[in-house]
This record gives C-alpha cells, sequence and structure tokens, in this order.
C-alpha cells in the first residue's frame, strides 16, 4: 500500500513527464526566430533558477551573486574552445566543477555568516569576479570572446540556423536540475536543508550538520549554474564580463523562484514561464525609443506579484506545499 | 615614490569621499535598522534626488547648494510615499518576509529607473554652472575640490542633526522605541505605522540631501544610483546593520580604503579593495564593526 506521501511523490512525476512531453513537442510548429528565442530563454531560466533554489529556496542561504557561478561557467567553457579547442562539452563539465569548487572554497568562511551578512558577502565576490575578469586581458577583459561559429555541429554545440537544438538542450538541463531537486528533496539532505533554513540552531541541537549542509547545498548549486552559463555562451556565442556577470544577472536568477515560490519543486519552472515571456514581450512591444515604458510595466509586475502573492505564483495552483513536510 | 604630500591628498580626499558615502548609507541604515527593509530602490532614490535637483536647478536657476534641503524636504514625501503606497504591503507578507521585500524594493527600483528614462531619457545630464563646480580649496598643500568638501561637511552636519533627533526628541525615543520592539509600542500609544513612514521619509531625505550634492559634480543619468547603492549596502554591513553611526565610520574606512586601492592597484581595480575589506571585517566580526544584531 502506498501511502499519501508515496503517492503525491509519483504523481509529481507524471506531472513533470506531462509538463516535458508538452515542452517537447511546443516549439515543432514553431518557425519564428523570435519565439524560439523566448522559448530557450524561459527555459533556460528555468534550470538557472531551480539551481539558484536548491541553496537560497531549500537551504534558506539567500544568495545574490550567483552571477559569479553563471560566469565562471562561460568563461571556462569559452576559454577552453576558444584558446585551446576543447569542445564546449568538456568546458561545461569544467566550469560545473569549478564553479562548484569555488563555491565550496568561499562558503567555508561565508557560511560563518548569518542573514544579510551573507547576502552582501555573495554580492562582493560576485562583484569581485566582475572586476577581475573586466580586467583580466587573456580573456579579452572588458571586451569579451567570440565563440567562432563555423556552421550547425553538435560536437562544437554551434547552431547557425535553427534555435531548437540550443532549445532542447536547455529543455534538458531544466528536466536535470529539477530531478536531481526531486531526489534531494526526500533524502537525508533535502531534510537537513529545510531543517537549517527553518531553524538553524535548533537544527543544530538535532544533530543536523549545518555547515557540511549548507556546502553540498552550495557546490550543486554553483555547478549547475555554471553549466547554464556554458550553455548561454554556447547560446549567444559572444560573452563579456558585463553580460555574463553582473549584479543584475544575479537578481534575475532568483527572481523566477522568489515570484513563482521559494523553495518548491515547481515554483522556479512556474515562475519563469511567466516572467519570462513576459519580459522579452514588454521590451520589444514598450520598449522601443528607449522611453523606458517596458521598465516600468516590467517592475510593476515584479512589485505586484511580490506584494499580492508572497508565498509565490504556485500557491494559486495548489493550496498544499509539494514538500514533504 | 609616494611621499608624505601624496599621502596626505590621497587620505584626504578618501576622508571627503567617504563622508559622502556615509551620507549615501545613512539613510539605507536608519531605516534597515527600524524595521528590517534592505531597501533595494535606495540608488534609485538616490537617482530622482539627482534628477529632482537638476530639473529645479533649470526652473528656479538657484544654486544646487541652495536647493539641497528643498530636495531632501521632496525626498522625504517621496520615501514616505513609498512607505505607505508599497513597503507596509511588503510587511503584511505571513510568508517569505524577506524576500518580498527585496523584490518588492526592486520592482520599485526598476518603476523609478523606467520613470526617469520616461522623463528625461537616458540621457547624460551635468549642472552645467554652479557655485562650487569646479572650485577647489588647498590647505597645507591638500586640495580639496569644493563640491566634495560641501558634501562632507552636509553629511556631518546630518549626522550630527540625526544624532539630536534620536537622543532628544520624543520622535526620536519613539524611533528608539519602535526599533527595539515593533509590537510593543503599540501598548504606549506609539503609532507604528506612521513611525515608520517618518522613517522612510528621513532615510530618503539623507540620500536626498546628497543627491543634491553629488548633482553638482556627477554626471546625472537613470542608471546613476547602482554603483552607489552597492557601495552604500556594503558600507551599512560593514558598519554593522542598524548601527547609523556605525555607518558614519563604515563610510570613512570605505572612502580611505578607495583611494588607497585606487593608486595601490589601478583606478578600475579600487572597488576589489573595498570588498576585500568587507569580507575580512566580518569573517573577523562577523556582525559588522558596530552590529549589535
Amino acid at each position: 500500500m502506498a501511502t499519501a506521501f508515496e503517492i503525491r511523490r509519483r504523481n509529481q512525476l507524471i506531472i513533470a513527464a506531462v509538463v516535458v512531453a508538452i515542452m517537447i513537442a511546443l516549439p515543432l510548429g514553431i518557425k519564428d526566430v523570435y519565439v524560439q528565442n523566448i522559448l530557450v530563454l524561459t527555459v533556460m531560466y528555468a534550470a538557472l533558477s531551480q539551481s539558484w533554489n536548491i541553496l537560497s529556496g531549500y537551504c534558506g542561504q539567500i544568495s545574490l551573486g550567483h552571477a559569479l557561478y553563471f560566469g565562471i561557467g562561460a568563461y571556462a567553457s569559452t576559454l577552453l574552445f576558444v584558446k585551446f579547442g576543447v569542445i564546449p562539452w568538456f568546458g561545461m563539465a569544467a566550469g560545473g566543477i569549478i564553479a562548484a569548487a569555488i563555491a565550496l572554497i568561499v562558503g567555508w568562511p561565508c557560511f560563518r555568516l548569518g542573514g544579510h551578512y551573507f547576502t552582501i558577502a555573495t554580492i562582493v565576490l560576485a562583484e569581485i569576479g566582475l572586476i577581475l575578469f573586466l580586467n583580466w586581458d587573456y580573456s579579452g577583459a572588458a571586451s569579451g570572446l567570440q565563440i567562432p561559429v563555423s556552421g550547425d555541429s553538435w560536437l562544437t554545440f554551434t547552431f547557425l540556423r535553427s534555435k531548437l537544438p540550443y532549445y532542447y538542450f536547455a529543455l534538458g538541463l531544466a528536466a536535470v536540475v529539477w530531478l536531481v531537486t526531486f531526489f534531494i528533496e526526500d533524502s537525508k539532505w533535502g531534510y537537513y536543508w529545510r531543517a537549517v533554513r527553518e531553524n538553524t540552531i535548533a537544527a543544530q541541537s538535532l544533530g543536523v550538520q549545518v555547515f557540511r549542509s549548507k556546502m553540498a547545498a552550495a557546490a550543486v548549486s554553483a555547478f549547475f549554474t555554471a553549466v547554464g552559463g556554458s550553455f548561454y555562451a554556447q547560446f549567444v556565442s559572444y560573452i563579456d564580463p558585463d553580460s555574463v556577470m553582473v549584479f543584475q544577472f544575479s537578481l534575475l536568477m532568483a527572481l523566477p523562484a522568489v515570484l513563482g515560490g521559494i523553495g518548491t519543486l515547481w515554483g522556479p519552472a512556474l515562475g519563469a514561464a511567466v516572467l519570462i515571456p513576459l519580459t522579452e514581450l514588454t521590451r520589444s512591444y514598450m520598449g522601443g525609443g528607449g522611453k523606458g515604458i517596458d521598465l516600468i510595466f516590467y517592475g510593476a509586475v515584479i512589485m505586484i506579484i511580490a506584494l499580492a502573492r508572497p508565498e509565490g505564483l504556485l500557491s494559486l495552483v495548489s493550496r498544499t506545499r509539494h514538500a514533504p513536510p | 615614490m609616494l611621499s608624505a604630500a601624496n599621502i596626505a591628498q590621497i587620505l584626504m580626499s578618501g576622508l571627503l569621499m567617504g563622508l559622502i558615502y556615509a551620507l549615501i548609507a545613512a539613510g539605507l541604515s536608519l531605516i534597515f535598522g527600524l524595521m528590517d527593509v534592505v531597501n533595494f530602490a535606495h540608488g534609485e532614490f538616490l537617482m530622482t534626488a539627482m534628477y529632482a535637483t537638476f530639473g529645479l536647478v533649470v526652473m528656479l536657476s538657484l544654486d544646487p547648494l541652495i536647493l539641497s534641503p528643498i530636495v531632501a524636504a521632496i525626498m522625504f514625501v517621496v520615501g514616505a510615499f513609498c512607505y505607505r503606497a508599497i513597503i507596509v504591503h511588503a510587511m503584511r507578507a505571513r510568508t517569505n518576509v524577506g524576500m518580498v521585500q527585496v523584490f518588492a524594493t526592486f520592482g520599485l527600483a526598476i518603476v523609478i529607473r523606467g520613470l526617469a528614462q520616461f522623463a528625461f531619457t537616458p540621457d547624460y545630464r551635468s549642472i552645467p554652472k554652479s557655485w562650487l563646480g569646479g572650485q577647489t580649496f588647498s590647505v597645507l598643500g591638500v586640495y580639496m575640490p569644493a563640491p566634495q568638501l560641501a558634501g562632507a561637511l552636509a553629511s556631518l552636519i546630518a549626522f550630527g542633526a540625526l544624532w539630536l533627533l534620536m537622543k532628544k526628541t520624543d520622535f526620536g525615543k519613539a524611533l528608539e522605541a519602535t526599533r527595539e520592539d515593533a509590537g510593543a509600542v503599540g501598548l504606549v500609544g506609539i503609532d507604528r505605522n506612521r513611525v515608520f513612514a517618518m522613517g522612510w521619509g528621513l532615510g530618503a531625505a539623507l540620500v536626498g540631501l546628497a543627491g543634491a550634492i553629488l548633482s553638482i559634480f556627477y554626471y546625472i543619468h537613470p542608471d546613476v544610483g547602482g554603483p552607489f547603492a552597492l557601495i552604500a549596502y556594503v558600507t551599512v554591513a560593514l558598519g554593522g546593520f542598524g548601527s547609523v553611526f556605525g555607518a558614519l565610520a563604515a563610510g570613512v574606512i570605505v572612502g580611505i580604503v578607495e583611494a588607497v586601492s585606487a593608486t595601490v592597484l589601478q583606478p578600475s581595480m579600487k572597488a576589489i579593495g573595498i570588498y576585500a575589506v568587507y569580507l575580512l571585517v566580518v569573517f573577523l566580526r562577523p556582525r559588522g564593526l558596530f552590529g549589535n544584531l
């Protein structure tokens, strides 16, 4: 006999399979490159925001410096590709591992900090990364790096004509990060993380290894964020520090999770599905002439969702929490 | 080689700019200490004040220095309005309060930036002529640009006034009591929403004063607030959240560290010095220099 909890878990997997099937079929009839572009960005942000959610949502360590890991991923694969001819698939893995290692190294002193002191430290570390890359001549400094695109190839992960291969990769990444979150949620670590988030001191007194929990969450979170960064570099085929490592970007990665439902399985995906098309559409339909109307609208939407649905848009869909208690 | 005169010059430049940073950070620190909200629209408040100064200079042909109290008064209204219209709703959230506040104020920041672009275009503006613009004083061979000197003095006066307000007036006592326990003050007849609105007004007025003086020697554009806001967050955290006078000390430290690292490293990397000092301090003292939370 399956318990109610097991049934709920199984239903989650079924919902996920249906969503992925729909997402696979969705772009088949779409030839418009502009719409394809929006779809790619939407699934990419769903993946990035879920990665952020692992550390900040589940473990409660609010990072506003994830642009650091994103930028490291983008630069790692691009530098290896441009300077050494290493195909981006290896670069992507390398970027993820480097980012996870850096997350552990900076996590060691930073996880002693609480609340806002931790958050400001994450901002500061990302800014240091930004300044270093802006001044690092080998990586093209402020003018950045161009990825040579010779033609359509899965080996070098570059495509000129269609954006669909990028879409399917990003969808795969989002699905993997979702699955990882799904399995962690019901594992020892998942319970540790939520215990740390809810009450660190109480968790510690019950024998939860607080420090190691935070470190594990940071490493997983940074790894997938960096993979997303490598993907983004391939997708836009040109990166510079101001496009992959700025503070604004850290906020944009957190935004779908917060507006969708922080610390939930579906929050980041739902938030991205609402927010990213909205961002892109307002930019192209209202952004003309630099009058700032798109910004006014976009900012107002963020404000209204945050104020009207503090627990996230997901609470509109379901009243019960998806996470086990 | 650095001579003694060079070192004195670097320290003086850092001190003046540091006092201005402290003034920018004061409002942020005040609001945080009062109600635990990090205002992510703080840089946009600064930008608004700079445009307000610019607009008033164009309309009234008065000097920015004379207009600075008027700009501070305008910003008081803006700050109190933002509290009443937006922040008060964020405080009502029962779950996830911290992130709601961050992103409500982040949304507000984007709206303000959009409004600035709408009203003034993204073009860079500057105030062409003012009493202090381009003037320099020199004491014992150490040069002090007049606008920065005015900003530093305004900062000291503002902190002095803030100290008097907090220690000597009933409002200051209400502020302190609300900071201690926002729930209990209702029992002794203090309307905490009114205190919070005043706190937001006061915080915005302080950054308004800084903006009025910055507009004398800085380009004005919709994105001008960002870098200053970032420095202000670091300053507030360095001083210790909730300690307004910690922000004064931290601002001076940040200014001097910035001036020194601009010389020792290179100007494009000067912010690294500030960030390194922040990390060093919080690793040794996890609540900042004067934090008591």
